[in-house]
């Protein structure tokens, strides 16, 4: 089953002459394992569609479904609820809160969601371990590096049970090789299980992912086809 | 094949003489590959034997007038349909085609960009594929320079996509040529190729 669905989504801004198709009839889905980045230029939908899927935005028409939940069908709460307990944002501005350790910044969202502090912070632990910085644990953000910033904020995302990975531009201000680090924690992620979609610029990043959609105007005009093996490449060299 | 498909793109917007293909090829490309009279003909004889084009009269100086044949633009068609592949690039063909794509008339040039970016984002993902599955830090110097090779080609590719992007934004910004159609000049003096200008 999709982590992730979106059934002919479109969202409009304004009305009348001001009327923006900023989304039309976008079908889109990831798979658990799955991950997809878009590329399209500035002004495309991109982030548009990074915040219907995270449902930070309603639809004007159309489906957003996560984890078999449609989003329109529940109410303000049950959203709430739904992106604490399934979701998880990448920004490119990591937001990490600058008086909290490491671990501390990692355990607030379960914090938040009702989870005991002692379990809130095995589960800290464990997803700081899983992006490979379990002995930065008790540092401060500004006694980090950017990219060692970036993969508490990716932690942070993937922390307790959620398995869809919303990210955007998470590789923003980082140099090549750190950006490179980054991508190889949410392929990992994805081949452990997790679900990511990711908006980028960057072809280099981009090609982490399983599957290219692009956008132009608010619509899918081209996507590379998922998961090729050995045999797409065969079939090139031919 | 860059230079045939270059000429047959030419043609498609109505019959040239010879040395007419060889000015409009160089200005289309800005100059960037010059060819010689030699090279037009032998390949304007290479396309009249495989059909693509045909000869329809000739000046008093014994110089023919070529056209284009109904399975010369299916060719061109073809040719503006299908990406390049990284292997087969003698010249820079994908920077000839988008040059010829947005001097003729009626090709669709954001379908031509998107069609390579395509494929160009796929090769890049099969090379981003071999290097994640080879260990982050390399073993030895054998891997280290491996690496370098993978990446210079990874590099490429992404430099290749930037480059597309910035043409569709630049295609979007200019108006499409006129529609096509313009016959040839009528007489070899109509067409203002001087020596010397072709070339810059």
């Amino acid at each position: 089953m999709s982590v992730l669905a979106l059934h002919a989504v479109s969202r409009d801004h304004g009305a009348g002459a001001g009327l923006v198709h900023a989304l039309s009839e976008v079908n889109l889905t990831v798979a658990a394992g799955e991950f997809v980045a878009v590329m399209g230029p500035s002004g495309s939908g991109k982030s548009t569609l990074l915040a219907l899927a995270g449902g930070l935005d309603t639809p004007t028409s159309g489906q957003v479904v996560v984890e078999g939940a449609d989003l329109g069908a529940l109410g303000g709460a049950g959203r709430s609820a739904l992106r604490r307990r399934s979701l998880g944002y990448v920004f490119q501005d990591l937001n990490l809160i600058p008086c909290l350790t490491a671990a501390e910044n990692v355990m607030l969202p379960r914090e938040l969601d009702g989870a005991r502090a002692r379990r809130a912070r095995g589960e800290a632990h464990n997803a700081l371990r899983e992006v490979g910085i379990a002995d930065l644990a008790d540092r401060y953000p500004d006694e980090m590096s950017g990219g060692q910033q970036q993969r508490v904020a990716i932690a942070r995302a993937l922390v307790g049970d959620r398995r869809l990975l919303l990210a955007d531009e998470p590789t923003g201000a980082l140099d090549s090789h750190t950006g490179e680090d980054v991508m190889r924690v949410l392929r990992g992620r994805c081949d452990a299980g997790a679900a990511c979609l990711m908006v980028t610029h960057e072809s280099r990043h981009a090609a982490w992912a399983d599957r290219v959609v692009f956008l132009r105007d608010g619509r899918v005009v081209d996507a590379t086809p998922g998961r090729p093996g050995p045999e797409t490449l065969l079939e090139d060299a031919r | 094949m860059s230079i045939r498909h270059g000429l047959l793109a030419l043609l498609s917007q109505g019959p040239r003489y010879g040395y007419q293909l060889r000015a409009e090829f160089e200005s289309s490309t800005g100059a960037t590959w010059p060819l010689n009279i030699g090279q037009v003909y032998s390949t304007l004889s290479r396309l009249e034997r495989d059909e693509l084009v045909t000869r329809v009269g000739a000046d008093e100086e014994g110089r023919f007038v070529y056209r284009i044949t109904p399975p010369g633009e299916a060719d061109l068609r073809r040719w503006f349909a299908t990406p390049v592949a990284r292997g087969d690039r003698p010249r820079d063909e994908l920077a000839i085609k988008l040059a010829m794509a947005v001097t003729t008339p009626g090709v669709d040039v954001r379908q031509v960009v998107q069609a390579q970016r395509t494929a160009t984002l796929r090769t890049l993902q099969d090379l981003t594929r071999l290097k994640a599955d080879a260990p982050a830090v390399p073993a030895d110097q054998g891997d280290r320079a491996w690496r370098l090779v993978l990446e210079s080609m990874i590099f490429q590719s992404e430099a290749e996509v930037r480059w597309l992007d910035h043409c569709e934004s630049y295609v979007a910004r200019v108006p499409p040529p006129p529609p096509a159609g313009a016959p040839p000049a009528g007489t070899p003096a109509e067409a203002p190729v001087r020596e010397g200008e072709a070339r810059r």
